[in-house]
């Protein structure tokens, strides 16, 4: 009796074994497998400004509130013009800063006169909630230098990022750590 | 000039009008005279990076502490204590993001797409848990994963489900595994993520559905203990498997377990515990044998049936890839006439992309999930085949002990056991 028991304790032994190799066999692949596919760095999400639609799923879809994704100002490609299509309404009466005029539903842009004929534009941060309004504004009647980013010192870095996920156009890739942002530098 | 050439005049004009409104600044760069500055462009960074591998270190700590804590110091009270960190620092602190549940879909797009890189600290927590699975057990189960911490702390009250209501919805974490390598080897989408239900308590910010999602897995938690973990989680499935051929694993009881059947009742709320069946009659070897060649045999025919009910679903599983979504909504429009409104449609007509070449993107991506999905039929219908033959196989057992593959290495039946008890007093 004693001598079939460890019969059976021996097979037990050896299927525990060989499944144990089995499964040890994949932990150890799965490495040598990625080894040349792996990134020591790490990945984040960002918009590409020339795909951006200015859908406004920036908003709404983020699962931050507000939105980690932001306009950005180019200063560089901006006109500085007095009527500027991304700080005044469609069909605004008179050039101002009152509120009725604002294209920004949240007053998030700051005008500011630099020299006749010029104006000054920033987007308050703070302020802004990633509507891109502004940003459809200026790439239809300017010079598109307002455009979406995704502010990566608010953003969670998600697995999964819920706006590129429901970005119509696909503007939102995983970027490398070491370039976070896509600035525009040409029209 | 004839009346008939101004129709093109315009036409021409208006091309001119596009290439001045497409390609040119409208506005020149204004010359400043006042000596003005440029203010920089603000790109504040992410989070320093460290912090990712300053989480692959923590882990690597709290499962060693865990697996300490569950099968030496074998102490329920100090796997709490664990469990409340990771819900702390993994959950609340690092926002739950990136976790060793979500990896899995990591590592299959790394797989099977070559123009994505897997970031080292993803693989490394993919990894990781599993090494410490196939040495202690699920010890990542037990006190480190910060989906499984927050149910460990909620649950209450164990009830207990019917055996067969219990064996149908722990199969669905295998479909639940199935597709989401499926989908996120095919580009489509990381569904774990998107349906994971604690991120947005973690984060205290998400929508509301996914709120409602995790209180209503928080409230049921309360009687069936780990209802995420035990009926969804895909990545258990994996520390399932490397669990059960464990070096060490967590025992019931500190000694020789003298079959006492204290802890058969209600000491494990996951149906964990495998009795002893010592001096039960066995059954006619040539009979039993008979069944396990049977089955033995099912096994190939459950996976051709997997494969081939993948293989027909495929157009339909597709359907998760929004070029897909997106080639549909397009045919439609121009079956029917009716202008597809969605966002979507409205930024593919801005591409300029025509629907002949979506179309055929679609078909690309439908071959792509014909030629992919019979796998994940495939290793479902193998899960199924081996599982049931693992039914016809009786081992004998002469103590009670925790099933290697079911167990979370929790630590709740120590206190069932008189031999623990006694050990304790002492």
């Amino acid at each position: 009796m004693k001598v079939k028991r460890n019969k059976y304790e021996s097979r037990r032994d050896f299927v525990r074994k060989a499944g144990k190799v089995l499964v040890a066999g994949p932990l150890i692949a799965l490495p040598l497998l990625l080894s040349k596919k792996t990134y020591a760095k790490e990945y984040v999400w960002q918009i590409d400004p020339f795909k951006c639609t200015t859908c406004g799923n920036c908003k709404t879809t983020c699962v931050l509130t507000p939105s980690a994704s932001k306009c950005v100002h180019a200063h560089v490609l901006c006109g500085y013009c007095d009527l500027c299509g991304g700080y005044l309404k469609e069909g605004a009466k008179t050039i101002s800063t009152g509120a009725e005029v604002q294209m920004c539903p949240v007053g998030a842009i700051e005008r500011r006169f630099v020299e006749e004929p010029f104006f000054e534009y920033n987007i308050n941060e703070d302020l802004c909630d990633g509507c891109a309004k502004c940003v459809k504004g200026c790439k239809d009647f300017g010079n598109g230098s307002l455009f979406m980013q995704i502010k990566q010192d608010l953003c969670v870095n998600c697995n999964d990022c819920a706006i590129a996920r429901n970005c119509p156009s696909q503007a939102i890739s995983r970027v490398p750590a070491d370039m976070q942002y896509r600035i525009k530098d040409r029209i | 000039m004839n009346k008939r050439t101004i129709p093109y005049i315009l036409f021409l004009l208006m091309l001119l009008w596009h290439t001045v409104m497409f390609a040119q600044e409208r506005f020149p760069r204004p010359e400043f005279e006042s000596g003005y500055v440029y203010p920089e462009v603000q790109m504040p960074l992410q989070r320093s990076v460290a912090w990712e591998y300053i989480d692959v270190a923590v882990l690597v700590l709290a499962l060693s502490v865990s697996a300490w804590l569950a099968i030496w110091k074998r102490s329920r009270q100090g796997l709490i204590w664990m469990a409340v960190f990771s819900m702390a620092y993994f959950g609340f602190f690092r926002e739950g993001c990136i976790c060793s549940v979500g990896s899995v879909q990591n590592v299959s797009l790394a797989l099977f797409n070559a123009d994505y890189s897997i970031p080292l600290t993803a693989l490394l927590f993919f990894l990781i848990p599993l090494v410490f699975a196939l040495f202690f057990g699920r010890v990542f189960c037990a006190g480190v994963c910060p989906l499984g911490a927050i149910q460990e702390l909620t649950g209450i009250r164990p009830v207990k489900l019917p055996k067969t209501v219990e064996a149908v919805m722990t199969s669905i974490p295998f479909v639940y595994l199935a597709l989401a390598v499926l989908f996120s080897a095919m580009k489509s989408e990381f569904i774990i993520c998107r349906y994971d239900p604690f991120i947005g308590i973690y984060r205290l910010d998400a929508p509301y559905t996914m709120i409602i999602f995790g209180i209503l897995l928080l409230v049921a938690g309360i009687f069936l203990n780990r209802p995420y973990c035990r009926y969804l989680c895909p990545y258990g499935v994996l520390l399932g498997i490397f669990s059960r051929f464990a070096g060490r694993h967590l025992t019931i009881t500190p000694a020789e377990c003298t079959n006492c059947r204290l802890c058969e009742e209600d000491a494990c709320p996951y149906e964990a515990i495998v009795p002893s069946n010592e001096g039960q009659l066995k059954e006619d070897t040539a009979r039993s044998r008979k069944r396990f060649i049977a089955y033995l045999l099912l096994i190939p025919v459950f996976a051709a049936a997997g494969g081939l009910l993948f293989h027909t679903m495929a157009p339909g599983l597709s359907r998760i890839h929004r070029d897909v979504r997106l080639a549909r909504e397009m045919r439609i429009e121009q079956e029917t006439g009716i202008a597809a409104i969605s966002k979507a449609a409205v930024a593919f007509r801005e591409t300029g992309e025509t629907n002949e070449q979506l179309f055929a993107k679609e078909m690309e991506i439908i071959k792509r999930f014909r030629k992919s999905a019979p796998w994940a039929g495939i290793f479902l219908g193998l899960s199924l085949g081996i599982s049931l033959l693992s039914l016809t196989v009786v081992r004998k057992r002469t103590e009670y002990k925790p099933h290697q593959g079911k167990c979370y290495s929790c630590g709740r039946c120590f206190r069932y056991c008189p031999v623990e008890v006694n050990r304790k007093a002492k």
